[in-house]
């Protein structure tokens, strides 16, 4: 199983927040769709303080982050 | 610049050293521009400036707090000039504006209560005035109420993407500004534009070193997302340090700073522009905190923000600044501590004032509450 968040158009500190909840429910992969950069740069320090792998990919209008256990 | 130097640029602003050099700069800086004329433990002040600001346009009458501030003008094009360059200009809005508005509107009220907004506190208590240690605390109870409706679901909505004119109105309200600070015009006798000839209003760092203050504030701002709303909250919410490490840089850098420039004077009685009624601090800022924390930024990062094209960001700043009005129209701001022929008098706020905290308190639990997207 895998989880999928759309966390675009949410401010701090919403997108972190359904992350953490998703990392905490161990589905893995976890794919977040968000649309700052800021968000990007929250969410990927969050996955990685919980020891997750993130990859990030530039969308047309956003990114795409896949978190790895 | 080629693409990859603009990616290790942004990935050394989101490292813990970004941070860090952003908070040290904003403390070194602020006690520089108090040295060069700013009001004391005021070298920069997001909530004391905006007032200023709300005085010399005429929304409030009170003849010592009238001033354009450059350095917010600064933070708010800094932020602008950061986000084109890195590519990071969005307009965007929409989301629960007039919520954002009287959240503003009321966490003005609650700043000007304890006399500062969390910048200012800090910058007091690395001046030796403890009474920011009071509204510091405050300030992390309001923080630490809101987490509880964020873990509730709390949200006040998607932003939408809009059209860059949206993006463009808080920085050309600026320039707008910039030009009413420059030209000084005065549209009818006795009119505005205000200026404070005392008082601190009265008291400012030369226009042009203030705006370049704000100017390199506001760019590393924007790259870092310095918050300091966002530092006690992410510790609370998910013990994460990042912008906490900014704050406490900043604590350091500007008292250090403050002992280099000899402005460091320990105490709560009759500390500048600040008054030691502890209850009223507290709860100025523990209301302060949690409208802060349900707009998702300190008036600071709001500013910044309002720059990179967020126009909700945008609104909350109006929100303040209109708060500003109410807050010195209604006699609801803090009176500074004062030494009357050698004996002090505590200042504080009316009973106006104390009433105005706790609706704005009441009014906060109500959006916060109300505000919940399904868990």
């Amino acid at each position: 199983m895998s989880q999928k968040i759309d966390a675009c158009g949410l401010s701090c500190p919403q997108p972190v927040l359904l992350v953490d909840r998703a990392i905490a429910n161990a589905d893995f992969p976890v794919e977040v769709t968000v649309d700052t950069v800021t968000a990007v740069e929250n969410v990927r320090r969050l996955a990685e303080n919980r020891s997750c792998r993130v990859t990030v990919e530039e969308k047309e209008d956003g990114f795409e982050l896949l978190i790895e256990q | 610049m080629p693409q990859n130097n603009y990616s290790k640029l942004t990935a050394f602003f989101a490292s813990r050293w970004g941070i860090i050099l952003i908070g040290a700069v904003i403390g070194i800086l602020a006690p520089l521009l108090q040295r060069l004329g700013n009001p004391p433990n005021m070298g920069i002040c997001a909530a004391c400036f905006e007032r200023d600001i709300a005085g010399a346009l005429g929304l409030h009458r009170a003849g010592v707090v009238q001033q354009i501030r450059p350095e917010l003008i600064g933070f708010v094009l800094g932020s602008l000039i950061a986000a084109l360059l890195f590519r990071e200009f969005r307009a965007r809005g929409g989301s629960a504006p007039l919520i954002r508005f009287v959240l503003g509107a009321f966490a003005m009220i609650g700043a000007l209560t304890f006399l500062g907004c969390p910048w200012r506190a800090l910058l007091r208590l690395a001046g030796g005035d403890m009474n920011a240690v009071i509204g510091l605390i405050g300030l992390a109870t309001g923080i630490g109420v809101g987490t509880l409706f964020l873990r509730r679901g709390y949200s006040l909505g998607r932003a939408q993407k809009t059209k860059a004119a949206a993006g463009w109105v808080m920085p050309l309200i600026m320039i707008g500004l910039l030009l009413l600070a420059l030209f000084r015009p005065q549209f009818s006798e006795g009119g505005a534009i205000f200026f404070s000839v005392k008082g601190p209003g009265a008291m400012t760092a030369p226009l042009l070193i203030a705006l370049g203050a704000g100017l390199l504030i506001g760019f590393l701002a924007q790259r870092t997302r310095f918050c300091t709303m966002g530092a006690i909250r992410d510790v609370i919410l998910i013990r994460d340090y990042h912008l906490m490490t900014g704050v406490v840089a900043l604590v350091v850098a500007a008292f250090i700073t403050n002992l280099i420039l000899g402005q460091v004077g320990f105490g709560f009685a009759a500390q500048p522009i600040s008054h030691s009624n502890h209850l009223w601090n507290f709860l100025g800022m523990v209301l302060a905190g949690q409208a802060f924390l349900l707009a998702g930024g300190c008036p600071g990062r709001q500013l910044f923000l309002s720059g990179e094209g967020d126009s909700d960001a945008g609104i909350f700043v109006l929100g303040m600044i209109t708060g500003a009005g109410f807050a010195h129209n209604f006699a609801l701001a803090g009176k500074p501590d004062r030494m009357v022929e050698g004996v002090l008098q505590v200042g504080g706020i009316s009973g106006y004032g104390m009433v105005a905290v706790i609706i704005g308190l009441l009014v906060c639990v109500a959006i916060g509450l109300s505000m919940r997207e399904r868990v």
